[in-house]
């Protein structure tokens, strides 16, 4: 299929199948004040997605339903409610492997429990978007934002993106298929936001217009074939590699290993080019950073506006993708700063892990404040953790004994 | 996918492997009545397998991608096992992703070939093992039924789990002594038969491979079954004669001595009202067809 040839066609929605770049960079936006359930289903309204697999799990059970309410529209081509994560993802698998635009949502324990099809989804080459509205993963039981389960989605080959706002996440799902889709990329992308702090409050998000929709997925540009008998059945094998315990066998497996994760590096020169860089910095000429990703940005921007009032002057960088990691965007970017402060809603703080891995004297990096289990992390926290490191008093906050 | 497209350019005939050319001159893609007769008179569509010598699963294996009705438009998708061995040498597309999802996997897949090829004929046929559809995917196995998937659902009975070398499974007599069975298994060989039937499953045999007509009979129905109607789950017995201690000679005997009307193999079949229909409708045709062709030769022959 030439999917040129479709464009400024319309399909039964009578929407006009736009060229990517002019529908997301130059047609007229519209401000709308949605929740950011309501944005995952403007974004794939407009995303001309084939199949969406629905499970329930907080939070994202209610932008999982609007997407069926968008199939009962005729939006989305195939929809279903599977009966857990681990089958929702393998039914995700089956639908991309069979050449369809794949889409499905998940959070928390959710994700832990799919957890073994997403290195699958990578290897297989598998270009589906997942949505995971991060929230705590149990136990004791917690329903709350925490950003653990991105820990163990950097390791699986996936692209993996944290939005901080409902704008972010309405632009990434839309942009977040053309990076995916790439021949030399072909990954799947998990972008993450904060659940409950993106997914349940309402914000202006500028939206495309409606009677627009991006061109459709085309399978035959994958780099490995799309299993539909409709190109030759070539045997992929003489030999089932698992069978042997040979020098060929493992060095066939440890290459196609490093294809995977070379691919995650090829996409960033697209990442780049479609939302804007990996980071997008504030002031990085200033002494002190705060370094993050997600809703901690957004607590990061109030701290920062916090210190301005007392003379205190603090730059930001806004850390947007992970996989492909931006190391040395940030090595760039904190090359001057005394002090990198790096604010996390999770207990293992993986994203400070990354950072000193990235950094030379990575003793700059403070690793905090880290909230978890569904705490707030109100600004005056970064404040106090920003004041501990430069060494000045502040009054004590609760609980923390300084 | 017509079989023109599988054709070699000229120009690049010759240099293409051997079993290539022999699958595009001589395969029986297309061909209407193709069936386990054609095993060793046409370029078969499983090379080599890598089982073991004297394997009843290898059996089953050419029976059954003899049998397929339409393999030019099948995609199977299998599991982890001993058929995962062998499937990177069948001509058709198959997938293996996980242990146990492939219900899952061929729900999904059947779905997006039926977005995106309306009004074509696309079949998927699961085949798996009994750990993966009885154990680790039972859950899987039903939901699709129970969702009524359009597709085959093929499980190779060993009654044990074979490639991790003998343990216990849920399809394993009670009684027998295995790995992770120390002191026998102590409960009965799981009824998935039955369980099919009141899951939803339009069509469902349990026998074993001893006969390749009838293993090439199950096959067209319920494929042409899951088509039309919804689920169909076919259990097909093919021993692990390693691990129940016989030869390589000996597989097609345990299976005939298996499938007597006393033994657990004995032949069982559940059809739906709708099915049954539908196998007549189909039975009918071909009787036409046949007649048709009978009184063609005559007034040739006159």
């Amino acid at each position: 299929m030439d999917t040129n040839s479709v464009i400024g066609t319309t399909n039964k929605k009578g929407q006009v199948i736009t060229d990517a770049r002019r529908m997301m960079f130059e047609a007229p936006r519209t401000p709308s004040f949605y929740t950011g359930s309501e944005v995952i289903k403007e974004a794939i309204r407009r995303a001309n997605v084939d199949v969406m697999i629905a499970y329930p799990i907080t939070p994202q059970s209610e932008a999982a339903a609007l997407i069926g309410e968008l199939f009962a529209e005729g939006y989305v081509k195939e929809y279903f409610r599977g009966e857990s994560e681990f089958a929702v993802m393998s039914e995700c698998a089956g639908a991309a492997f069979g050449g369809a635009r794949v889409f499905t949502t998940t959070a928390g324990p959710g994700t832990m429990r799919a957890m073994e099809n997403f290195p699958m989804w990578s290897g297989a080459r598998l270009p589906i978007q997942m949505i995971v509205t991060c929230r705590g993963i149990n136990s004791p039981l917690s329903i709350q934002p925490d950003t653990l389960e991105i820990a163990y989605l950097l390791n699986t080959g996936m692209l993996v993106w944290h939005a901080e706002t409902a704008q972010d996440f309405y632009d990434w799902i839309l942009k977040g298929y053309i990076v995916s889709e790439e021949p030399d990329v072909h990954l799947p992308l998990a972008l993450c936001c904060d659940g409950f702090f993106v997914t349940h409050t309402k914000d202006m998000v500028n939206l495309t217009p409606v009677d627009m929709c991006l061109p459709p997925y085309d399978p035959y540009r994958s780099p490995v074939p799309c299993m539909d008998m409709e190109c030759p059945p070539v045997r992929m094998m003489r030999d089932p590699f698992v069978m042997k315990s040979n020098y060929i066998s493992y060095a066939t497996h440890a290459s196609w290993q490093q294809e995977v994760w070379a691919a995650v590096e090829r996409s960033r020169k697209h990442t780049i080019a479609w939302i804007d860089g990996l980071i997008e910095t504030e002031n990085v000429d200033a002494d002190i950073l705060i370094v993050s990703s997600g809703t901690a940005v957004s607590q990061g921007r109030e701290a920062i506006r916090l210190l301005a009032d007392e003379g205190i002057r603090v730059g930001l960088v806004k850390v947007k993708s992970l996989r492909p990691w931006p190391g040395q965007e940030i090595r760039e970017a904190t090359k001057n700063a005394k002090h990198i402060i790096v604010p996390e809603f999770n207990v293992v703080g993986w994203m400070a892990r990354e950072i000193k891995a990235s950094v030379p004297n990575s003793d700059r990096v403070v690793c905090g404040p880290r909230v978890g289990g569904g705490m707030t992390m109100p600004p005056e926290v970064i404040v106090s953790e920003i004041k501990n490191a430069l060494g000045i008093r502040s009054a004590a906050m609760a609980g923390r004994g300084s | 996918m017509s079989k023109e497209r599988i054709k070699i350019a000229p120009e690049f005939f010759e240099i293409m492997p051997p079993e290539y050319q022999d699958l595009v001159n001589r395969a029986t893609y297309g061909k209407e009545d193709r069936g386990w007769k054609d095993i060793g008179t046409a370029k078969e569509l499983i090379e080599e397998h890598s089982l073991c010598a004297g394997c009843p699963e290898s059996m089953a294996f050419r029976y059954i991608l003899a049998s397929l009705p339409n393999p030019e438009d099948t995609v199977m998708v299998g599991s982890t096992g001993c058929t995962s061995l062998v499937f990177p040498h069948v001509a058709v597309h198959n997938i293996h992703s996980l242990f146990g999802n492939q219900n899952a996997i061929a729900s999904g897949l059947k779905r997006a070939l039926t977005v995106r090829f309306p009004g074509r004929i696309k079949d998927v046929v699961v085949l798996a093992g009994d750990g993966a559809t009885v154990d680790i995917g039972l859950d899987m196995t039903l939901q699709a039924w129970f969702r009524q998937e359009k597709f085959t659902t093929i499980c190779f009975d060993n009654e044990l789990y074979a490639n991790t070398g003998g343990q216990e499974s849920g399809l394993m007599q009670k009684g027998f002594v295995a790995k992770m069975a120390p002191v026998g298994k102590t409960f009965d060989k799981v009824r998935l038969p039955e369980i099919a039937r009141e899951s939803g499953c339009h069509y469902v045999v349990q026998c074993t491979v001893s006969k390749p007509s009838l293993v090439e009979k199950v096959i067209r129905n319920a494929v042409h079954v899951a088509r039309e109607i919804g689920p169909t789950y076919l259990q097909l017995y093919t021993p692990c004669i390693l691990e129940i201690g016989k030869n390589s000679m000996e597989g097609l005997q345990e299976m005939r001595d298996s499938e007597k009307p006393t033994e657990r193999f004995a032949y069982k079949e559940f059809v739906s009202e709708p099915a049954k229909q539908l196998l007549a409708e189909i039975a009918a045709k071909e009787k036409e067809k046949k007649a048709a062709a009978k009184e063609q030769l005559a007034a040739q022959q006159a």
